[in-house]
């Protein structure tokens, strides 16, 4: 073993803003770190499955026959044999909408009818090919607006989850394809709207992108009489425990989950995924089974929100804004996974990071007949502010007025309210506009360029609540030898949480983060945790991990005490122990929960005094060169700020603004998933480009300011998602300034900006 | 319908140094080899299309995309892992230089990025921003920790350089 510092009781100073590294560094560059996808367990048997080839439809037959004839092939299963084990067989953590296999009906293309068991993935992918099924084929609805109106009903009655309390109300309705309907209202927009000097009035769309972790979905799911352990690729395991053991009808003691390694997720391995599938696989075979999925099937388990966004904007004489109101349709897909949550959440901030009087919003979750969506990466606001920061430019554009000094004139400040009602605190939109300002050296002119290649820059800032109000739970345990466990479920998919919280917990006891041990995520040991997603570990399991590591250090100066030790003791803690239990022996056990203050908003206004923590605010500038004669846009510069509050690992927030705001380039240039009446036409990395190492602007800067964020674990607050939000307008901003065209869909690929160019030249190129 | 087990073969061939031999049916790819018979994941299957790079696998002293390798290819040949890469106690440059520079995240397609990165500092030790860039193209992050990837390379060029020279 490498030699680690083991803790004394005199410790090496502070932990908090060193940039250590990661803690888990060495397993991963040796190969020895293992996930779900490459793991197998003694005995184990693997599932393929079948999919729907069409994207609605009654199911008049399926033939396993086939299948079942392959030697080695051990079970062919479908929904009927799941309710033989599993007799409710829905789930989802909003809405049990979700079939474990298809049931009755088909939704989606690619939508899971059967599955084959085997010991060998070739067999059973080989006797997947055997099986048939007939459909009664139903009229499908693709696109979210048309959902609202469509005579074609994705589901029979909505099926809401106990989960949330303010879903209760739509239990049993029928003849919608709206999930939910978010709405907020503040002012009078209509009146305001009316007698605004200036109207604008404006649609945005974005497409549909995925998250493509480069460990596909994997679980294993090892049933027993006694209870079920499942080896999942999640970030959540605490729902699926609870997701199962509903599912079971057992008590949550009886499902252990274990999550290893996790190839990273951005979202997608959100909630219940595959773990319901595999352990009903499990139970039918009676020995441990694994679902892997491949990377062309994750085209079919969950995507990103497509959105169509109208927003009007009425703005006074003086450039003030003074009514907003914004109608967003999100694109759920066939299940509504987390997709309402997204509606709401995302949906309270839909009018941007402005002081504006007047607000209406309408923010609805819409079911339609294709992969279901959910949360990447920004939980929907990525989509919000494209639209919103997009207007803002075009506003400014059209009244000529200064995009910064627009924006400085409207911007929200500490002290003022949120459009929701409550009062701002520690939100430096203004600070991060700023900086990005200073390094665009905006208050100098860019040289636009006079030949094919022009250029151009833009800006755009952006606001985010964080999902709340949300549960964590940590254990810090002293081993007698003085060295230092944290138990805890948040999962380090690759955003360095583990060595954030082993900061926490070192800062807390005095002794080095690199000593302290991560215990492995399992349900059985770890406690609870709401699951690590948007944006919440720092905040909320920061919190948990500080509050534990200080009840250890409380029980600790107990300890001394009970010993006879006189209080600024230097004693090693190893000593306390023997002189306690006369050898080594015992442990020092501290605890931790973590929950935030929250008040629901009104049912009616959509407003609450308190709807957040904290506030995530972010701001990017780019400038591009757009060749005239291609449409081909290149981003030569890419400076993206965000407000972290305390850095307590510089380093990692560093490379989270950088990998973020990357990945969004992929989103905001060129990657969509292309449908064929409802079938994906691009399923694989062959075809679905993502970014690569060739994809990097020209200069990219990844900054933050540190705003102390006052009710924060050392000041800090989440980052993840943070650097997303502005790349696409910032952008779409830029083009404009270098070409006069606005590009109102995503993504900003050379097709798109070349028909624009034409269009504006009076020349339109024809549909293709 | 039924398999015939008479087309397997029997190969042999060097694994991180080590003869080995395994028995192997001809539609099986060198990953499920290394991870099925010999416990070894550290290269992984993501794009199974060749693309993405986490996969990658040393034959003859070349980096082979393992998932589209058949296995019985390697008869014969000398086969090298991430695996093989670090001794006790002791990692190699490149691997100390993507720790030191936070040059992964996840860590699902680490692996190929440090052989190629290996490789690449093998033939040209000391190389440009454009030459890593061209040189990893092949290889995809999700993550995109592209811009701490280039700086690590660099770093462990100066390591390997220092390591050289003490």
């Amino acid at each position: 073993m490498a030699e680690i510092e083991m803790p004394g009781a005199i410790g090496t100073g502070s932990q908090i803003g060193r940039s250590v590294s990661r803690v888990e560094g060495r397993d991963k560059v040796t190969g020895r770190a293992e996930y779900v996808h490459t793991m197998r367990l003694p005995g184990m048997l693997v599932a393929k499955l079948f999919r729907s080839t069409v994207a609605h439809g009654r199911i008049k037959s399926i033939d396993t026959s086939a299948a079942k004839d392959v030697s080695g092939v051990l079970h062919v299963v479908t929904a009927e044999d799941v309710k033989r084990v599993i007799p409710d067989p829905y789930y989802g953590p909003a809405f049990h909408d979700q079939p474990i296999l298809a049931d009755q009906k088909v939704r989606f293309v690619g939508e899971p009818v059967a599955a084959v068991i085997a010991s060998d993935p070739h067999i059973a992918e080989e006797a997947v090919q055997l099986i048939t099924a007939e459909y009664e084929e139903l009229p499908a609805v693709f696109d979210e607006v048309e959902a609202l109106t469509a005579n074609v009903f994705v589901h029979d009655e909505l099926r809401p989850a106990a989960t949330f309390a303010d879903l209760k109300h739509l239990k049993g309705i029928k003849n919608t394809n709206v999930a939910l309907a978010y709405k907020l209202r503040r002012g009078d927009f209509e009146t305001a709207y009316a007698t605004a000097a200036h109207k604008f009035d404006h649609e945005f769309r974005t497409q549909k992108v995925l998250h493509l972790p480069f460990e596909p979905h994997a679980t294993i799911a090892d049933y027993r009489d006694t209870g079920v352990t499942l080896y999942t690729a999640s970030q959540g395991p605490s729902f699926v425990r609870t997701e199962i053991a509903r599912l079971l009808g057992c008590p949550e003691n009886r499902v252990r989950v274990k999550v290893p390694y996790l190839g990273s997720g951005y979202g997608s391995k959100l909630y219940i995924k595959l773990e319901a599938l595999a352990v009903a696989l499990s139970m039918i075979a009676r020995k441990p089974v694994k679902v892997a999925l491949t990377m062309e099937e994750m085209f079919y388990q969950i995507t990103r929100h497509p959105c169509t966004f109208r927003i009007k904007t009425g703005v006074d004489n003086d450039g003030r804004i003074v009514a907003r109101k914004c109608e967003v349709y999100w694109n759920g897909g066939a299940y509504a996974d987390i997709g309402p949550r997204v509606t709401q959440k995302a949906g309270l901030t839909a009018s941007g990071p402005y002081d504006i009087e007047n607000v209406s919003i309408d923010s609805l979750a819409v079911y339609t007949n294709v992969t279901p969506s959910g949360a990447l990466r920004g939980f929907g606001v990525p989509q919000l502010v494209w639209a919103y920061e997009s207007q803002t430019d075009m506003i400014a554009r059209a009244l000529k007025l200064d995009p910064v000094a627009f924006r400085r004139r409207n911007i929200m400040r500490d002290g003022g309210e949120h459009t929701t009602g409550q009062v701002l605190k520690d939100a430096a939109v203004e600070k991060v506009m700023d900086r990005v300002l200073d390094r665009m050296n905006w208050s100098r002119p860019l040289d636009k360029g006079s030949g094919v290649v022009r250029r151009g820059r833009g800006f755009a800032i952006a606001i985010k609540a964080v999902t709340t109000p949300t549960t964590s739970v940590a254990i810090v345990n002293v081993s007698a030898d003085g060295s230092v466990a944290l138990y805890c479920s948040t999962i380090d998919m690759g955003q360095g949480s583990s060595t954030v919280m082993a900061q926490i917990v070192g800062e807390v006891l005095d002794i080095p983060a690199e000593s302290v041990r991560i215990t492995p995520c399992d349900t059985d040991v770890t406690p609870y945790d709401m699951g690590t997603l948007g944006s919440r570990s720092t905040f909320h399991m920061g919190h948990a991990v500080r509050l534990a590591a200080e009840d250890a250090r409380d029980k600790l100066k107990r300890l001394a005490r009970d010993v006879g030790e006189p209080e600024g003791s230097n004693i090693p803690v190893s000593e306390l122990f023997k002189k306690r239990y006369g050898m080594q022996a015992g442990n020092i056990i501290g605890s931790g929960v973590y929950k935030p203050d929250y008040v629901s908003p009104d049912a009616e206004t959509g407003l609450s005094p308190n709807i957040t923590p904290f506030w995530m605010t972010s701001g990017a500038g780019a400038e591009v060169e757009v060749d005239t004669e291609t449409g081909h846009v290149t981003v030569t510069r890419l400076i993206n700020v965000i407000d972290c509050g305390t850095a307590i690992n510089p380093k990692i927030v560093e490379t989270q603004i950088s990998g973020a705001a990357l990945m969004h380039l992929g989103f905001t240039m060129f990657e969509k998933m292309h449908f064929d009446g409802g079938q994906v036409t691009n399923a694989s990395l062959a075809d679905y480009k993502i970014p690569g190492i060739r994809d990097l602007p020209g200069t990219m800067e990844n900054l933050f300011v540190e705003n102390y964020q006052h009710n924060g674990p050392f000041g800090a607050k989440g980052v993840g998602e943070v650097a997303t939000f502005c790349v696409s307008p910032a952008i779409a901003n830029a083009i404009d300034d270098a070409v006069g065209v606005r590009l109102t869909e995503l993504p900003l690929n050379p097709e798109a900006v070349y028909r624009a160019l034409r269009a504006k030249s009076g020349r339109p190129l024809d549909e293709a | 319908m039924k398999r015939d087990m008479s087309a397997q073969r029997t190969i042999s061939f060097t694994l991180n140094g080590m003869r080995v031999t395994a028995n192997v049916e001809p539609h099986i790819n060198l990953i499920e080899l290394l991870q099925v018979q010999f416990g070894l994941s550290g290269a992984r299957e993501a794009c199974g299309q060749g693309l993405c790079g986490c996969c990658t696998v040393l034959v003859n002293e070349r980096a082979v995309s393992g998932c589209l390798y058949l296995a019985s290819f390697v008869d014969g040949a000398e086969v090298a892992t991430i695996e093989g890469f670090d001794g006790p106690n002791q990692l190699s440059a490149v691997q100390e230089a993507f720790i030191e520079t936070g040059a992964f995240q996840c860590g699902y397609c680490t692996s190929g990025f440090i052989i190629m990165a290996t490789q690449l500092l093998d033939e040209n030790p000391d190389p440009s921003d454009n030459q890593i860039k061209h040189y990893l193209t092949g290889n995809l992050c999700r993550c995109a920790a592209y811009p701490e990837i280039i700086a690590a390379v660099k770093l462990a060029a100066q390591k390997r350089k220092d390591r050289g020279a003490s």
